[in-house]
């Protein structure tokens, strides 16, 4: 993978209970935002929590959908089905490339 | 609906009789109070104790971390880790800060019902408390969503098999800040922590419960060393064990004026007199007396320090201090002033509880009047007098007179035995007298005796009758001479 000066990896996890509309949507809408800003430096892990109801608890999810910046540092968490673009970007606080 | 609301009994002191029984089974119960009115504590001691009736139980936090929790309540003996280690107890703290959650778009609370269901699954709960869930509002920032997904969380806890609790910050002329009540809708209790005349007072009241006869009174409760006890001021039952054994009151001579040689083990004596008539020396009286017969007595003093206590009765021939040194009397002092009255009650049940007296002796119970309002002085004795009869202590408490006969006699319905000690004046001289004013299912005498008090204790003089009455001091000493030298 090609890595830039800061180094910077995103890990992202995205939270989803079964596959609703809405977490079919915000996935799509994660795919596309993280091509158009991130492309080639990020992962997205999809957790379904009706199969691993422990992480709800273990990493603090109270919403559904709930997109988790893991990597890089600190973690941030935004929920929704990340339909505004703009919103999504500054809660991962991704500076767009220009 | 035909069938009943089935009752889940809380197994909180007084809770159950205030409800009829328990909360809702099966349903949701909301508890509404301002900050440190005790809806968290209330909680979690549904929970203890239903762990303690084979109901593990769920503790969902929104307020405190697991920690802080464990750490609070752990002055009530509940010891929440060794619950959680032993399979009978979830605490999850559901950690939501407003500035790191960012929204875009749509979303709902699942996640937060997979948590609870996962809590419940782990260990089979049967209860629940949601403590605050409102905190949500603050956080999310997004009223009508989180009305929506709350309507839905209660009907979806109706299908869970679960008794919940949900505990919510008191409102501005509503119940609730947020409304939750028009979703619970099967029980609501508020719960009330004021300070009236400087002295803190926490009141319950069942506002609303569904397909039951509950009471609609506010009761008092006190938060103390076990926990929340409810005092139901008119439902008490009068169950309480009736010895038929004898007590000595500590003074030989009444003992002959109480037709049995004695009190009733298990009975309540109110020492009642004016200042300086030997309230305290006949309270002593008592306590040295079952410190002789090999008994436990606790002696609270809220009027003096033991040491002082044990200087002036070693005055009047009583060696208190050796029953202290040997471990058989306690002499708890302290200023009632500085506690409110429901402390008063903790800390008759904390010294009760840590020293297992036979015999208990509160001198005086009237620095309890400037602690509330007379209704509140009385349930407190209530209280007492319920708490030490059920444990079979025989009781004394001393009482001030300011006028004869102004004794309060609601507080003498509480009572079983009512001693009066009267200053007697007469041709210039204060002599002491003390008559029995009633004695429950006992003949007594009526006669008021003088008596003093000797370096030999309390001595009961012979009655003397003149022509107009008993004879004490002078006339009885000019008339007992007369008749030695007819």
């Amino acid at each position: 993978m090609e890595v830039d000066g800061d180094a910077e990896r995103w890990e992202l996890r995205l939270y989803v209970a079964g596959e609703t509309p809405r977490s079919v949507a915000a996935l799509a809408n994660l795919r596309r935002i993280c091509e158009e800003h991130l492309a080639g430096k990020y992962s997205i892990d999809v957790i379904d929590l009706l199969e691993r109801p422990q992480l709800a608890r273990g990493e603090q999810i109270i919403a559904i959908p709930t997109l988790e910046r893991r990597l890089p540092e600190p973690v941030r968490k935004i929920i929704g089905d990340l339909s505004n673009t703009e919103r999504v970007l500054i809660g991962l606080d991704i500076r767009p490339s220009g | 609906m035909a069938t009943p609301l089935e009752h889940c009994p809380t197994g909180i002191a007084g809770l159950d009789e205030i409800t009829n029984g328990g909360l809702p089974r099966n349903r949701t119960t909301l508890i509404a109070g301002g900050p440190g009115c005790g809806k968290t504590l209330l909680g979690v001691e549904f929970l203890v104790r239903g762990v303690e009736m084979g109901e593990p139980g769920v503790f969902i936090a929104f307020e405190e971390t697991a920690e802080e929790l464990t750490a609070n309540v752990a002055s009530l003996g509940w010891d929440l880790d060794a619950l959680c280690a032993g399979g009978r107890l979830v605490v999850d703290h559901v950690k939501v800060e407003r500035e790191r959650i960012d929204k875009t778009g749509d979303y709902d609370l699942e996640a937060l019902f997979i948590r609870i269901g996962f809590a419940i699954g782990e260990v089979g709960a049967k209860r629940v408390v949601l403590d605050t869930i409102e905190v949500l509002f603050s956080a999310l920032d997004d009223t009508a969503r989180l009305r929506a997904e709350l309507r839905r969380l209660f009907s979806w806890l109706k299908g869970q098999g679960v008794t919940a609790i949900v505990t919510a910050e008191r409102g501005e002329g509503t119940l609730t800040r947020h409304g939750l009540e028009e979703y619970v809708a099967d029980c609501v209790i508020t719960l009330d922590h004021r300070v009236d005349h400087q002295i803190a007072v926490r009141r319950i009241r069942v506002v609303k419960q569904r397909g039951s006869n509950h009471g609609t009174n506010e009761y008092p409760f006190v938060i103390d060393g076990g926990g929340l006890s409810v005092v139901p001021v008119t439902s008490f039952h009068l169950d309480h064990p009736a010895s038929t054994e004898i007590v000595s009151t500590g003074v030989g001579e009444l003992d002959a004026m109480v037709g049995r040689g004695g009190w009733y083990r298990g009975s309540t004596t109110m020492i009642s007199g004016e200042s300086g008539t030997g309230k305290t020396t006949f309270a002593a009286a008592f306590a040295d007396a079952a410190c002789r017969r090999g008994e436990r007595c606790l002696f609270m003093a809220f009027e003096e320090s033991g040491r002082q206590l044990a200087r002036n009765m070693a005055s009047v021939g009583m060696d208190l201090q050796r029953w202290v040194d040997e471990g058989r009397l306690r002499i708890h002092a302290s200023r009632p002033t500085q506690l409110g009255l429901e402390r008063h009650l903790t800390a008759v049940y904390q010294q009760v509880e840590a020293h297992g007296p036979d015999v208990v002796v509160i001198d005086p119970i009237t620095d309890f009047t400037s602690l509330g309002t007379p209704t509140d002085v009385k349930v407190l004795l209530m209280r007492i007098v319920d708490y030490l009869k059920t444990r079979e202590v025989t009781a004394v408490f001393t009482s001030l007179l300011h006028d004869r006969g102004a004794e309060d006699p609601t507080i003498s319905s509480l009572i079983d035995n009512w001693v009066q000690l009267r200053n007697l004046e007469s041709q210039a001289q204060r002599d002491r007298g003390v008559f029995i004013q009633k004695a429950r299912g006992m003949p007594h005498s009526n006669q008021i005796r003088e008596f003093e008090l000797t370096g030999e204790g309390i001595q009961l003089l012979d009655v003397v009758a003149g022509p107009d009455g008993v004879l004490t001091g002078r006339a009885r000493a000019r008339r007992t001479t007369e008749e030695g030298s007819r």
